[in-house]
């Protein structure tokens, strides 16, 4: 098919595969980040790790926005549907993220809760005009890319007066997450990170620029194809061994060094930062999450209802932080593949496919089992 | 046989109500004319609770299927012929020659009596096509809202030819996997509908009764070990089902799997990967190595298997999964579907 097909060629995988073999020195390791969840999914989905030579070791990031949501912020929804009598709309794979007392809301769900799917918030917004003598609360989750229809949705309420919609904020951003893992005192070594697509789609490749100024680390923006991810690789090694560090992009057909200005102008119309933000794995993070402006806080769950964030420890056998962290690969923990598996998910990187573990469960696992 | 009703039913414009599934007049009138007269063949002209069926030759296959797809007519076909081909294809792939169904209609009350002529139109259509009628039959109808439209299950009675044992427990380590046709159509022609696709030319479903080439592939390929439709989940699903049940691994070549564009295009559009999407005429063959090219001769001498290729082999290896080469030159696991992909899609 036109404009995929293209971007999934055998032949150009071939090419690139051996380009990278032959440009990685066979004396050093490349350690090498791709902090989206749509890089991990590309990778594991095409086995692009048989392409590349042992030495190249992709570490999995913290980008996969159901996997960084801590069990609060879940409870804090159930605790709305629950005690509210709030109708819950959210995307798909949020629905199945661990929560206290062995529920997610798929379970609350099935216990009488009124949680409702939608794949966009132009959904949310039909549920609330169809129901107006219900509360209807938007879970809003993601990176930057989700975080512009979330904003067009409070617009479009605010126009609208539809009264009976808010959301549940839990928009969080990326180079905050970045900041984190290249700050932590103990953290795995990284030798350079391919870059977000989606995200960077949005807020251009310049927010990036401080972690090869200030940290001296190599990013290359990169497209979730699988010639991007294999590109992108082949680009880090070249400037790993030119012990360069810049911002470079290879989804030039979709990224641009300022992003997309009308969407960040609508983000910052509505959002406005967060002091700290609990993350799932990488802890509190200052200045690294989204709440909705005070001029909007009609339209803010947390405001509205009395449903205060509690946080909770994750299950002590979960791996799941150290995984976020790079610190661990997936099955290297207790529960992987066991205990936790996609179907019983223990931990949220089991949740979706973009997740660390559930991309190698669903793909990987069986390199384990060869070895 | 003269009708003790003063006046027709109004298939035009009447809808179904409660009192066709009375026991009573009116239910005998529905059944009269809108399904027996569609269906007729001598068993169904008994007129008795039952059919009395002449002893076949052999040892028998029966098969149920159930039938609740939503929307009810879509590009391809619709639930009536679905719920012949269905059933039809489970008996058939046992390496059986279906004989005989029976159907069991679930109407929901207010459901347009013009639609529902057309679904028993259909599926006489494809039983006549198929030749195996349509011997017994019921119908239930319940209040608006406790169903969704109709619901249609059917059973399907077949007997085994001479000689053939195939099981999804025989795949063996070096014998190769065979896929009749292209993948995804029915799943994705039922999608594009719901969430109001439109491409270039439409996807129709692929329903289609397989025994004609299961005849045919039989014929040439008597020993084959495992053949299987692969309907709900995909092919994917189908490939697992068989390895967990043999106790073995496979290897499949996705380079050697055809999806067409317009499927392409919607699973790309919709997240979905066409290995997990529905078809409803399509069959996975295990085969031992050695009658690999025969097989594949057989299928492809059928307009249903024209498109038949080689997708991959059986392996025994540690874990026994399904792992598949992808177009990229890696190698990943194609893994049992996690969660709900399409619901309601047959």
């Amino acid at each position: 098919m036109k404009y995929i097909d293209e971007f999934r060629s055998g032949e150009l995988a071939a090419g690139l595969s051996t380009a990278i073999r032959r440009d990685a020195h066979a004396g050093r390791q490349y350690r090498l980040m791709e902090f989206c969840g749509g890089h991990t999914h590309a990778i594991s989905r095409y086995g692009l790790i048989d392409l590349l030579p042992p030495n190249v070791r992709m570490i999995h990031g913290p980008g996969c926005p159901v996997c960084v949501l801590p069990i609060g912020r879940i409870d804090q929804a159930i605790r709305l549907a629950r005690e509210q009598g709030a109708i819950v709309a959210t995307y798909a794979d949020t629905l199945r993220v661990p929560a206290s007392q062995q529920l997610t809301l798929l379970r609350a769900k099935a216990q009488g809760a009124d949680i409702q799917m939608v794949y966009s918030t132009t959904d949310a917004l039909a549920i609330a005009r169809a129901h107006p003598g219900r509360e209807v609360v938007f879970l809003a989750i993601g990176f930057e890319t989700t975080t512009p229809p979330t904003a067009v949705a409070v617009l479009a309420a605010e126009a609208e007066g539809l009264a009976n919609f808010s959301i549940l904020c839990n928009h969080v951003l990326t180079p905050a997450a970045m900041h984190a893992i290249l700050a932590a005192p103990n953290g795995v070594p990284i030798d350079g990170f391919v870059g977000p697509a989606h995200v960077s789609t949005v807020i251009g490749s310049a927010p990036y620029e401080p972690f090869a100024d200030d940290y001296g680390k190599p990013v290359v923006i990169a497209g979730f194809e699988p010639l991007d991810v294999l590109r992108a690789i082949h680009m880090l090694i070249h400037q790993v061994n030119d012990g360069r560090a810049a911002v470079e992009n290879e989804f030039t057909r979709a990224v641009t060094r300022e992003g997309n200005r009308r969407a960040q102008a609508i983000v910052d119309q509505v959002f406005e930062l967060r002091e700290a933000f609990e993350w799932r794995g990488l802890g509190t993070i200052p200045n690294s999450a989204l709440r909705l402006r005070p001029r909007f806080a009609d339209y803010d769950a947390e405001r509205r209802f009395a449903a205060p964030y509690i946080p909770v420890k994750d299950n002590k056998a979960c791996a799941c932080g150290e995984i976020l962290r790079g610190e661990k690969r997936p099955q290297d923990c207790r529960i992987f593949g066991t205990v936790c598996t996609p179907e019983n998910p223990i931990g949220s990187c089991m949740v979706s496919t973009e997740g660390a573990c559930a991309a190698h469960y669903t793909f990987g696992r069986f390199r384990e089992a060869a070895a | 046989m003269s009708a003790p009703y003063v006046r027709p039913l109004d298939v035009k414009r009447g809808r179904v109500d409660l009192s066709h599934g009375s026991g009573g007049r009116a239910m005998a009138q529905l059944i009269e004319e809108l399904f027996a007269s569609e269906l007729a063949n001598e068993y169904l002209a008994q007129g008795d609770d039952g059919a009395r069926l002449g002893r076949p030759d052999g040892r028998l296959v029966v098969a149920t299927d159930s039938h609740v797809v939503s929307p009810l007519f879509f590009p391809g076909g619709d639930i009536g012929c679905l719920s012949v081909h269905g059933t039809i294809n489970d008996v058939a792939v046992m390496g059986a020659e279906p004989l005989y169904l029976a159907a069991s209609f679930i109407l929901e009350e207010g459901y347009p009596l013009a639609d529902l002529a057309r679904i028993v139109a259909s599926m006489a259509a494809a039983s006549t096509a198929a030749g195996v009628p349509v011997v017994t039959g019921d119908t239930k109808v319940v209040e608006r809202g406790k169903a969704d439209g109709v619901f249609i299950t059917t059973t399907g009675v077949g007997v085994l030819r001479n000689g053939v044992d195939c099981s999804g427990a025989y795949a063996r380590h070096g014998d190769t996997v065979l896929l009749s046709g292209s993948i995804g159509e029915h799943g994705m022609a039922i999608m594009s509908l719901r969430e109001n696709l439109s491409f270039e030319a439409p996807i129709l479903s692929d329903t289609a009764a397989l025994h004609g080439l299961i005849a045919t592939l039989l014929a040439a390929v008597p020993d084959l070990r495992v053949m299987r439709d692969a309907t709900r989940g995909g092919v994917a699903t189908t490939l697992n089902e068989i390895a967990r049940q043999s106790g073995v691994g496979m290897l499949i070549d996705e380079a050697a799997i055809r999806v067409r564009a317009p499927v392409e295009a919607a699973c790309e559009l919709l997240g979905l990967d066409p290995l997990y999407v529905a078809n409803e005429g399509k069959l996975v063959i295990v085969c031992p190595p050695q009658r690999t090219d025969a097989a594949l001769a057989a299928l492809r001498s059928h307009p249903l298997g024209a498109e038949a290729s080689v997708i991959g082999r059986v392996h025994a290896g540690p874990g026994n999964f399904v792992q598949m080469q992808t177009r990229l030159g890696g190698r990943r696991i194609v893994d049992w579907l996690s969660g709900d992909q399409l619901p309601r899609i047959c």
